[in-house]
């Protein structure tokens, strides 16, 4: 039986767990919920994900919702396909740290500055400029933190490619598309490392799923 | 037999605390390194050595210095997998994406309005901070929903995760602590009555009624 990865093409959780498969050239079956119409909100999907957020997932008898607990189970039950995503014994420690620091560092303020500069004007709503005038300057300092830990290690949690990188592409590509674009080209080694994981062939399909939408 | 790991930063803080829970459910030894925030030394160029965004906690082992309080809980967990409780952790994959996905409520979801309320309701004060009334109600009101869910997860399952006392329910320990006491926000717990069986029973553990002791004498 495939695995079922349930979301959107353009909803950046759900856009983890597909680059996770990419890379692990895994096959799934994509069930599109229809965000616009609320379906993340209502029965059936709320039996996958009771928070009504998308993506959910699921492998045989196995349900799960939370893009990174969806990755992370992925990268572990399928270690010997594709790219290895996760590391044995001791190095897997401090990917792990890199991985709380996206989730909890980078994302929080990513989602905040994406939700004001890319999907307001999408829905025609105003951008509250306060908003992104308040979380500038912080991304700043996390990248800051970001340009001395990439002088030390090829990638955020250690020498090769890992989900402590993957996690950031879907939020990290919005913001790439917008005038803070300016924050990681200022910063070398930051700036090299994001051309690097987005110009990941895995990630380029994960974005070709929109435009065939 | 290796020297006790260290853990910098007041137990009074909540991250710090995850890692005092985590740590004494394992049996693992530990020594408690303190960081004067009040004076400012988490953010001076020693402390940044170890954790560089300027926050408790940072832990070391003979082997190891990391940072993140749910990254070192995972790291505790994996490394003495055979000590202490070994459920808290499952080694079984499917078990453990359970843990995990519950983990991740907690971060994502659980964390933002509970944190921001903790903040308000019990530190805020202490630094003679005006409270922020807009957030303590925007904060209340997303902390019912997501009880509302954990009342409806916690009617079918013991636990979040499973049958189990996970690091999934223990990650929820140290907001919910200061929410129900100094947060007066027990009714919030105490009206769900499977919220409130769980809370019970885990803030009962042992390890965490250790904690709260080693709070209350810093």
């Amino acid at each position: 039986m495939v695995m079922k990865v349930h979301g959107g093409v353009a909803s950046t959780a759900t856009m983890r767990v597909f680059a996770t498969l990419y890379e692990k050239d895994l096959e799934f079956e994509f069930v599109p919920v229809d965000l616009r119409a609320g379906e993340h909100k209502k029965e059936p999907f709320l039996a996958l994900n009771p928070f009504g957020q998308v993506p959910a997932f699921e492998d045989g008898d196995l349900k799960l919702f939370e893009s990174r607990a969806i990755t992370g189970y992925i990268a572990h039950a399928y270690a010997d396909k594709g790219t290895p995503l996760v590391c044995e014994g001791k190095p897997m420690a401090t990917v792990g740290v890199w991985m709380e620091v996206e989730a909890h560092q980078f994302d929080t303020l990513a989602s905040k500055l994406q939700w004001e500069l890319v999907y307001k004007p999408m829905f025609g709503m105003a951008m509250d400029a306060a908003v992104v005038e308040e979380n500038e300057p912080k991304l700043a300092k996390v990248l800051d933190v970001y340009e001395a830990r990439l002088s030390q290690s090829k990638y955020l949690g250690c020498d090769c490619f890992t989900l402590a990188d993957l996690h950031h592409l879907p939020t990290l590509t919005n913001l790439m598309g917008t005038p803070l674009k300016k924050l990681f080209d200022a910063r070398p080694k930051v700036s090299a490392w994001v051309a690097d994981i987005m110009a990941r062939p895995a990630w380029a399909k994960v974005l070709a799923m929109r435009s065939q939408k | 037999m290796a020297a006790p790991v260290k853990v910098y930063g007041p137990p009074l803080s909540t991250a710090v605390s995850r890692v005092l829970a985590c740590l004494l459910e394992k049996d693992v030894e530990f020594q408690l390194v303190p960081v004067n925030m009040a004076n400012g030394e988490h953010k001076k160029p020693e402390y940044l050595k170890i954790q560089p965004f300027g926050q408790v906690p940072a832990f070391q082992d003979e082997s190891i210095a990391i940072f993140e309080s749910r990254a070192i809980c995972r790291y505790i967990c994996e490394k003495h997998a055979d000590k202490g409780n070994k459920n808290l952790y499952s080694t079984n994959p499917l078990v453990k994406a359970s843990i995990e996905q519950w983990l991740e409520a907690e971060g994502q979801t659980y964390n933002p309005p509970s944190s921001a309320l903790v903040f308000q309701l019990a530190f805020a004060p202490r630094m003679n901070i005006k409270q922020d009334e807009e957030s303590i109600k925007l904060n209340d009101q997303k902390l019912s929903k997501v009880l509302d869910i954990y009342d409806q997860r916690l009617e079918s399952s013991r636990f979040l995760a499973g049958d189990e006392f996970t690091l999934a329910d223990l990650s929820h320990l140290p907001n919910t602590h200061y929410l129900v006491t100094v947060g007066n926000r027990g009714e919030a717990f105490s009206s769900r009555k499977n919220v409130d069986r769980w809370w019970n029973e885990i803030s009962s553990r042992d390890s965490w009624k250790k904690v709260v002791e080693m709070q209350k004498s810093k």
